[in-house]
């Protein structure tokens, strides 16, 4: 449809200059096709972690219409909650790169399984003390709500672990899978990508298959509608910060794992490139968030190469505003954010 | 009218005679409030530049740090020795030559002139930046103006190379800035000559004239026919936009001048510190901002005010204050941890509880826009829509 309606200058502008971006990559990838792939498989996995926070996004907007600003620092406290599981206390800890493999898989997993469900609560205990006596305010003042609330969140792991870098332990190797060292992917991002896809799979069957992904959907239709069939809106808005908050969870202790450090403002800029992510994709579209996710990710990973990594973060900001600018439903989106329907 | 004019006049007042009172409270408190005074006055006058953006035209700006930054750069680049291919002076009240008799290198213009610049320029980036963006709705604004907020900053610090070209000093910064001054006046007056870091008088009686400037051009903002407009287009933009009020202008103007306000203080804020760097522009000072203006009470210049004061005065004495009762708490039970706690470390968490709170159970703010009020209770004196003093 939009290929169709999109004849306007910006967006013939737009395509030119995506097109020549493709070539000057392509390029780049014909001179040093072993870098260009390994830094394209970096960008895939970093697209996963960052995917499953903008499902996050995506899953509370679509359904309450709020740009709930803690999500990143929710992550934050995933991967601090796996932290302390893994070297801080417990009968697994401390669980180091010496451990025998049964018991690094155990504590993975149960560091995974553990951040899920705290950060689902945690999520779920957002959404019941500051946004829900305030579902029918004006929209800015539950978004100034969730500011506070990400500061609340920061603090807490500022308090936690301190203001510095904490390092993971090195659960999973870095040492590449394929023999020598033209193509690198390392054990670590194939954990990212197996623990990602079962994630996506289970995520998408609750949404179309159960009855209470059902009413999800229901509920992000029309609230009142939804009511009068006799949907629990209240329950139904609460299992959707549950959801988000799993996500969040899950890809915090990911990142860790996969990062080999964390710190309590990660999630400021995690929270910011994973919305881009589901702003990219369309945000309220799950499918937009995952596709977004992954070009973020790509778009990183090759701004880290050719670009610098000190511009990376302009870079992805940029991406921010540009779709923000020019096409606020994003990729695949169709709800629109620009004042009485759109263009 | 003395009803009206009474409170205004004798706030003011004080504000002028703060430097006399001061010696008096050094003495009863042992060190001088004049610093922070002025710390204080550059933030008021950031919240009054954000209060038109967020309370006149009901725009959440969440990258405001953004003109703050420029204001300090536009100081930088045009007040000290950082451009060394070059060497300008224009009315500075800085040596203009070394003392080996070269010309001093680098762009040195008279501070005063670069207050205007500085708000000139930053008016105009509000403007690039605004008009793209203001047609979003208000959450998705709020994003675009804080991608700008981390853009600006990020690109000061990675500015030391572009192309070869150093425009900003990356992490380092901009360093030994000119102090302004006024060059004319008599030799009996050196500390206004050049202001220096030992008399702070001068800096204070500048900040709080342009502190002043601003809440006037604040309240007649509010009563003109644009500030009619921008209240009407936060209440309803299509009633707005019916009623012949053209919602992108408005709001522009709106981003325009806190985009101005911002960038002056920032200005000033740069000459007074004489040091800049990327790392004072970050995404907290936009918040702290947003703090003040939402505790104070969204739109109400007063309620800015005191809110700017309450949250700054927070941070320089309550917050050092309680972390001396923590940590003697701490002696006297023998908690290591509590002794050894760093509560100032800690100030964004009281923010963030400002913030739920406030927008949970009074999100019209302290002082509360009588404005809003006036609205509620229809028919009653109109005359007191354009009289929030008298409150």
């Amino acid at each position: 449809m939009d290929s169709i309606k999109g004849s306007s200058w910006q967006s013939r502008l737009a395509v030119v200059l995506i097109a020549i971006l493709l070539v000057a990559l392509l390029i780049q990838a014909v001179a040093n096709p072993g870098q260009f792939v390994s830094q394209l498989l970096i960008g895939i996995t970093n697209g996963a972690i960052i995917a499953l926070v903008a499902l996050g996004y995506t899953l509370v907007y679509g359904i309450i219409e709020l740009i709930n600003f803690a999500h990143g620092d929710n992550f934050m406290i995933g991967s601090f909650v796996g932290l302390t599981l893994l070297a801080g206390f417990g009968i697994f800890a401390p669980i180091s790169g010496d451990s025998g493999t049964f018991i690094k898989i155990l504590g993975v997993l149960l560091a995974l399984v553990v951040a899920m469900v705290v950060c689902g609560f945690v999520n779920v205990a957002i959404e019941r003390i500051a946004y829900k006596p305030l579902r029918n305010s004006p929209r800015l003042a539950v978004l100034i709500t969730a500011i506070g609330m990400s500061f609340i969140l920061q603090n807490i792991g500022l308090v936690w672990k301190g203001p510095a870098q904490v390092p993971f332990p090195e659960l999973i190797s870095s040492a590449n899978i394929f023999p020598g060292d033209a193509i690198i992917f390392r054990w670590k991002d194939l954990f990212v990508i197996a623990a990602t896809i079962p994630l996506l799979l289970g995520l998408s069957y609750f949404i179309k298959n159960t009855k209470q992904g059902k009413a999800m959907r229901a509920v992000a239709q029309d609230k009142e509608a939804a009511a009068m069939v006799g949907i629990n809106v209240n329950r139904t808005i609460s299992i959707t910060f549950l959801l988000g908050g799993i996500l969040a969870g899950a890809s915090g202790v990911m990142f860790g794992l996969f990062n080999g450090i964390t710190v309590f403002n990660v999630g400021f800029t995690q929270g910011l490139y994973a919305f881009t992510a589901a702003v990219l994709g369309g945000i309220g579209n799950l499918t937009g968030a995952v596709v977004g996710g992954f070009l973020i990710g790509i778009i990183g990973s090759m701004a880290d190469q050719y670009i610098g990594v000190r511009w990376t973060a302009i870079v992805i900001f940029g991406v921010l505003v540009l779709v923000l600018v020019f096409r606020p439903r994003g990729l695949l989106g169709d709800r629109s954010a620009v004042q009485g329907g759109g263009e | 009218m003395v009803k009206k004019y009474a409170l205004p006049v004798v706030l003011i007042a004080l504000a002028f005679l703060f430097p006399l009172i001061d010696p008096l409270l050094e003495a009863v408190l042992g060190k001088s409030l004049l610093f922070s005074a002025i710390v204080i006055a550059v933030y008021v006058m950031l919240a009054l530049g954000l209060n038109i953006v967020i309370g006149f035209a009901g725009l959440l700006d969440l990258g405001f740090v953004a003109f703050y930054a420029l204001g300090a750069y536009v100081t930088g680049w045009l007040a000290s020795s950082h451009f060394k291919q070059v060497s300008f002076s224009f009315l500075s009240a800085a040596p203009t030559e070394t003392v080996s008799g070269n010309a001093v290198p680098g762009i040195h213009i008279s501070f005063w002139i670069i207050l205007v610049l500085a708000g000139a320029f930053t008016a105009l980036c509000g403007i690039i930046i605004g008009a793209p963006t203001l047609r979003l709705r208000g959450d998705y604004l709020a994003i675009v103006t804080l991608g700008f907020g981390e853009i600006i900053p990020r690109f000061f610090q990675n500015g030391d190379d572009l192309g070869g070209f150093n425009l900003t000093n990356g992490t380092i910064g901009i360093k030994a800035i000119d102090s302004p001054g006024l060059p004319f006046l008599p030799d009996s007056l050196p500390a206004w000559q050049q202001f220096g870091t030992l008399n702070l008088n001068p800096w204070y009686y500048t900040i709080l004239i342009l502190v002043l400037i601003t809440v006037y051009i604040n309240i007649r903002l509010r009563d003109s026919r644009l500030g009619r407009a921008w209240i009407s287009v936060r209440e309803d933009e299509t009633a707005a936009a019916a009623m012949g009020i053209n919602p992108v202008t408005t709001k522009l103007w709106a981003y325009a001048l806190g985009a101005t306000f911002g960038g002056i203080a920032g200005a000033f804020y740069g000459a007074f510190i004489a040091s800049i760097f990327p790392t004072s522009f970050s995404f907290n000072v936009s918040i702290l901002v947003l703090c003040m203006v939402i505790l104070g009470g969204m739109g109400n210049i007063y309620g800015v005010i005191l809110g700017a004061i309450a949250l700054q005065g927070l941070n320089f004495y309550l917050l050092p204050q309680i972390n001396t009762w923590v940590h003697r708490i701490g002696d006297a039970v023998g908690s290591p941890l509590l002794s050894g706690a760093d509560i100032p470390k800690y100030n964004f968490f009281i923010f963030g509880i400002i913030l739920v709170l406030m927008m949970l159970l009074r999100p019209e703010g302290i002082i509360p826009n009588r404005q809003r009020q006036e609205e509620l209770h229809s028919g009653d004196d109109d005359q007191s829509i354009t009289d929030a003093a008298r409150a």
